[in-house]
């Protein structure tokens, strides 16, 4: 069984976000790069499939749609245990694009399981593991919190509201990832950064592609008013404003 | 224009986030005096369609025929098909769970571009031009959409119901699509019955690491059952296991948006901010006068939750006597 994650190359999730002097892009000067966390648990996740030998899993490849300066991403998910990486060669579009990207990376790759994240922790798409499971015409769960192999078949538990369930479905198919999938994302040790060097990590061009969205403008939300603070003594104060200048209560 | 409006059902019932779905794309509808057809998938009974119509949604699909466990493949053909039905130009879901999964399935199908997670109505429809949140909510984005037609899935809890006492006609709806497209196995099913969802609530009361034991959380539970308020925690205090996973809101966990959102003895880290800070009123009681919590939030105590708890619980009780 061959294991793809799909990795979306993110800011640090505590970078400040600035933007353009005319406010039609984000302005990603001084940013760390990481790997987005749902796509590190993903990755974590098949890791420890792989490593139990009762699962039949050969390979877990890594890949990302971006330019250049998506690699030492990458290079960590190698270092964190992925087999090789593929990097398809484009500015990223929309999520569209992305997704266009990818079904040709899945084409040329005979993956049995796909794994994507919830979203981008950046522009929040939910959008780029079900377009693609649309593309190859497959199979796809989405809030998968956990994953097992039987034989065969992959078990998938999802959450639903209030609960869970536990489904199947044929190879391949596209798992889209959230929290539980792992309990915390795998750190590279020493040994696996030496080894991600010499992995192999190939760069394909983009296929023609279109994009159905765009973004037009970037803006920070209105700052809000001070906090009102009530004195830990006077707690019938605020028990007051929550009623009757809130009115929430 | 028209716009066409997946209400999910829960066993049968309709949700508050079905109504919002419905008045939102009844708002749309309005700019440019085109009308709504609401579609259901599933057992759904007359009455409970036909509230559907009070929020401005003229005609109801009922896909009555298709099975309720959720397929992505099968549901997106159901709605690809009443989509065709309906010409509509407009695909208006929720971005909860089974719209994330189903919304960008539709997105290929329909070639239809995708605004995910849109707060507020359109402020063009031709084109399609909407904001929408991104950075978790560190900032705001306008998409414009440049295919024809177009899919917005909307925040919870971030439009307001509007009751327009209309009524809708009710159809059955035949998709034409064969169950056996559907290659979900459905092999258990694990649910909490009679619980009070977070992410339905209107009131959350929350703990973090500051709490200090899960064996703490009795008078955070009894504030939680007088107010009719649903609990949540921080990321550290599910991963330690001290409350249940569905709890965690945040970046990675749930996001939310409820009326008032209390917040007993959490940081207020950045990744916690995103999944609470749509909330209408947050209340923050810390110890630290220094906690980012207190920027984010409306109303604040400096002072020991485990103090405050039980004052809070008396001053409520006292005041809901009056
Ligand atoms: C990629 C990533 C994603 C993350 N996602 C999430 C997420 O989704 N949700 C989330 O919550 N976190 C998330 N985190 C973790 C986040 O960064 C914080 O570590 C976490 O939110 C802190 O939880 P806390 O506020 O409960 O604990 P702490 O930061 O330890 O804060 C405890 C607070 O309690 C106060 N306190 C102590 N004693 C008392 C008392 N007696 N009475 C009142 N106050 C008291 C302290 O002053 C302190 O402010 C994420 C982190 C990363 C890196
Ligand atoms: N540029 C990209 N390259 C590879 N995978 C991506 C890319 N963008 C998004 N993904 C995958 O799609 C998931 C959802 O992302 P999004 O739709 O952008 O919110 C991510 O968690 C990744 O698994």
């Amino acid at each position: 069984m061959r294991i793809l994650v799909c990795i979306s190359n993110v800011p640090d999730t505590t970078t400040r976000v600035k933007f353009s002097s005319d406010n039609t892009s984000v302005d990603n000067s001084g940013v760390q790069w990481i790997i987005n966390p749902w796509d590190e648990l993903a990755l974590t996740r098949a890791m420890e499939l792989k490593e139990d030998s009762s699962n039949a899993i050969s390979t877990v490849t890594v890949a990302t749609v971006g330019p250049a300066t998506a690699d030492p991403t990458l290079r960590k998910a190698l270092a964190i245990g992925a087999d090789d990486a593929i990097r398809v060669e484009s500015e990223t579009g929309d999520a569209y694009q992305v997704a266009t990207q990818l079904a040709a990376v899945c084409k040329s790759g005979d993956f049995d399981v796909v794994l994507c994240g919830i979203e981008s922790s950046d522009y929040n798409g939910s959008a780029v593991g079900g377009m693609l499971s649309e593309i190859l015409d497959i199979p796809s769960v989405s809030a998968v919190s956990g994953l097992k192999a039987e034989g065969e078949e992959v078990i998938i538990s999802r959450d639903i509201d209030g609960g869970r369930e536990e489904v199947s479905v044929p190879l391949p198919f596209v798992a889209i990832v959230q929290k539980g999938i792992a309990k915390e994302p795998r750190i590279a040790a020493m040994r696996g950064i030496m080894m991600a060097r010499k992995k192999p990590l190939q760069v394909v061009p983009a296929v023609e592609s279109e994009t159905l969205t765009g973004y037009l403008e970037f803006a920070l939300p209105q700052a809000k008013a001070p906090c009102k603070m009530v004195d830990a003594d006077h707690v019938k104060e605020l028990v007051g404003l929550l009623q009757n200048e809130a009115k929430v209560l | 224009m028209s716009v066409l409006v997946y209400t999910e059902n829960w066993d049968g019932r309709f949700k508050k986030l079905s109504y919002e779905l419905v008045s939102y794309a009844s708002g749309i509808a309005g700019m440019t005096g085109g009308s709504v057809t609401a579609l259901s998938i599933g057992n759904v009974g007359r009455d409970e369609l036909s509230t559907l119509g009070s929020y401005g949604a003229t005609n109801v699909l009922s896909a009555e025929t298709v099975p309720s466990g959720l397929d992505n493949q099968l549901y997106t053909q159901v709605i690809a098909a009443a989509m065709e039905k309906t010409g509509a130009k407009v695909l208006v879901m929720a971005n909860n769970n089974s719209g994330k999964a189903i919304a960008p399935r539709l997105s290929v199908r329909l070639k239809a571009g995708l605004a995910s997670g849109v707060t507020a109505l359109p402020e063009s429809v031709d084109p399609v031009i909407v904001q929408k949140k991104v950075f978790s909510g560190k900032a705001y984005a306008k998409v414009k959409i440049l295919s024809d037609s177009a899919i917005l899935t909307l925040s919870q809890n971030s439009f307001e119901i509007r009751e327009t006492g209309g009524s809708a006609a009710i159809e059955a709806f035949d998709p034409g699509v064969d169950a056996s497209v559907a290659k979900t196995n459905i092999r258990d099913v694990q649910k909490q019955e009679g619980k009070l969802l977070l992410t339905d609530a209107e009131l959350v009361v929350s703990g973090g690491r500051g709490m200090k034991s899960p064996d703490n959380w009795g008078p955070l539970e009894e504030l939680a059952g007088i107010l009719g308020a649903a609990t949540a925690c921080s990321r550290p205090v599910s991963d330690e296991g001290w409350r249940p996973h569905e709890e965690h809101t945040g970046q990675t966990g749930k996001i939310i948006a409820p009326n008032l959102y209390m917040a007993f003895g959490i940081s207020g880290a950045i990744q916690h901010l995103a999944g609470v800070s749509a909330s209408k009123c947050i209340v923050a009681v810390n110890t630290d006068k220094d906690a980012p919590i207190f920027e984010a939030a409306d109303y604040g105590i400096v002072g020991d939750a485990h103090k405050v708890l039980p004052e809070l619980i008396a001053e409520i009780k006292a005041a809901r006597a009056q």
